[in-house]
């Protein structure tokens, strides 16, 4: 059967991106966010997962307010690189795995999670830069990708509880399959951070902290914080961190924090990473 | 509609919700048009007659025109939407969020490299300085 042994959470902001790309990782700017990847790396290489779930949002790629699915799973065997306005990154192509992933949706949907399915679905960074974070530039990615695209973009999000319930819901679904299969949950975005008005910039760590603590403190509080909350207290773009709970949800009670990196800034963003593993 | 939401005191802080989504859709949606490689072409070519294209109001259509950042917020636009538009110019992130705060792009990136925005006096207007 196929097993769900690990999550990670991580910002997936462009610039970080942009810097592998261009080859920027060793500059001032950036190499303090860098040095603390390595570790992140090393665990990607050791623990080789067939396939990650990388739960992110789409910035106005693959939807647009023509269509705002709030939960959408890619069934495809390939997703492309999406043009996000400066030409497609240069990153491989992210291979599916249609199987699982039908697998998936089929689950949650009898499950009573109305799943938004998608057989086209072109992936920017909040996908691909995570990716890059936790595997460098390979040829090819090294593990099979399922997305799930998150609706964070226009108000109201996805609540958290319903996040974290989702992510209960595709740990059954996973371990429902019948393959060997070493599965990992990605949840992406945030830390907090606010893109726009007056107030852009705005940065707090001390929630930032909090968050990443609680993880495995306080997984109740996490789950209950308000829309307002996050805007308020992690910024306007910090709601992003609701994926991260779909991550969580998809874990055992008692997984362990095997490594954390939080550094400011990445471009305007807090910039955080932790992984967690389910015991034995 | 809903018209009493308690995020409304937060300062400098535009939340894309309902009413923002319907007042700037078409504003969006000319955004949107700048990803496709063709559209960006022909807005390069001639910005005014490719704005003819979308039945933007003359507001909205003087804050593209004028790159008005925080005008483009204020009249419907979410950022990740009106960044497409400052990709096209070549601009980042720090220039924008300096241009909507009112610094330059070089003090915003200052400001997040020593820590970003400050917390004290930033969650609530009453607090505002």
């Amino acid at each position: 059967m196929a097993n769900l042994f690990a999550g990670v959470g991580t910002s997936h902001v462009p610039g970080i991106g942009a810097a592998v790309d261009h080859e920027k990782t060793q500059l001032p700017y950036w190499k303090t966010l860098f040095d603390g990847y390595g570790p992140a790396r090393e665990w990607m290489e050791r623990e080789q997962p067939d396939v990650v779930i990388i739960v992110y949002n789409d910035h106005a790629s693959a939807f647009s307010l023509e269509l705002i699915p709030t939960f959408a799973m890619g069934v495809a065997a390939e997703f492309q690189p999406a043009d996000e306005g400066y030409g497609p990154r240069q990153v491989p192509v992210v291979e599916g795995h249609p199987e699982l992933a039908w697998h998936i949706c089929e689950s949650l949907i009898m499950d009573e999670f109305d799943m938004t399915i998608a057989n086209k679905m072109p992936v920017d960074h909040g996908l691909t830069v995570p990716l890059s974070i936790m595997c460098g530039q390979p040829e090819a990615w090294p593990c099979k990708v399922i997305p799930l695209a998150v609706n964070v973009i226009q108000y109201p999000q996805p609540r958290g509880s319903r996040c974290f319930a989702l992510g209960k819901a595709i740990r059954a679904a996973v371990e429902s399959f019948d393959e060997d299969l070493k599965v990992a949950v990605w949840g992406t975005g945030g830390m907090s951070h606010q893109l726009q008005g007056e107030r852009a910039g705005f940065v707090n760590e001390h929630f930032d902290t909090a968050f990443l603590n609680d993880l495995t403190a306080n997984k109740e509080r996490l789950i209950n914080i308000g829309h307002t909350e996050y805007m308020r207290e992690a910024g306007s773009e910090g709601a992003e961190l609701v994926m991260w709970l779909i991550m969580l949800g998809a874990l055992d009670k008692d997984a362990k924090e095997v490594y954390r990196h939080y550094h400011v800034p990445a471009s305007n963003t807090a910039a955080g990473l932790i992984i967690l593993e389910n015991p034995g | 509609m809903k018209q009493d939401r308690q995020y409304s005191d937060i300062p400098g802080t535009y939340v894309f919700d309902p009413h923002h989504s319907m007042q700037g859709y078409q504003l969006n949606m000319f955004c949107m048009s700048l990803n496709n490689p063709d559209n960006r072409d022909k807005f390069r070519q001639d910005e005014v007659a490719y704005l003819d294209g979308f039945p933007l109001t003359p507001e909205q259509r003087q804050a593209v025109l004028t790159r008005d950042w925080l005008g483009l917020l204020q009249l419907g636009g979410n950022i990740y939407y009106t960044f497409k538009l400052a990709i096209f110019d070549r601009r980042s992130m720090q220039y924008v969020g300096g241009a909507m705060s009112g610094v330059t792009e070089q003090e915003f990136t200052d400001m997040m490299i020593t820590g970003g925005r400050a917390v004290e006096g930033n969650l609530y207007t009453s607090e505002e300085k």
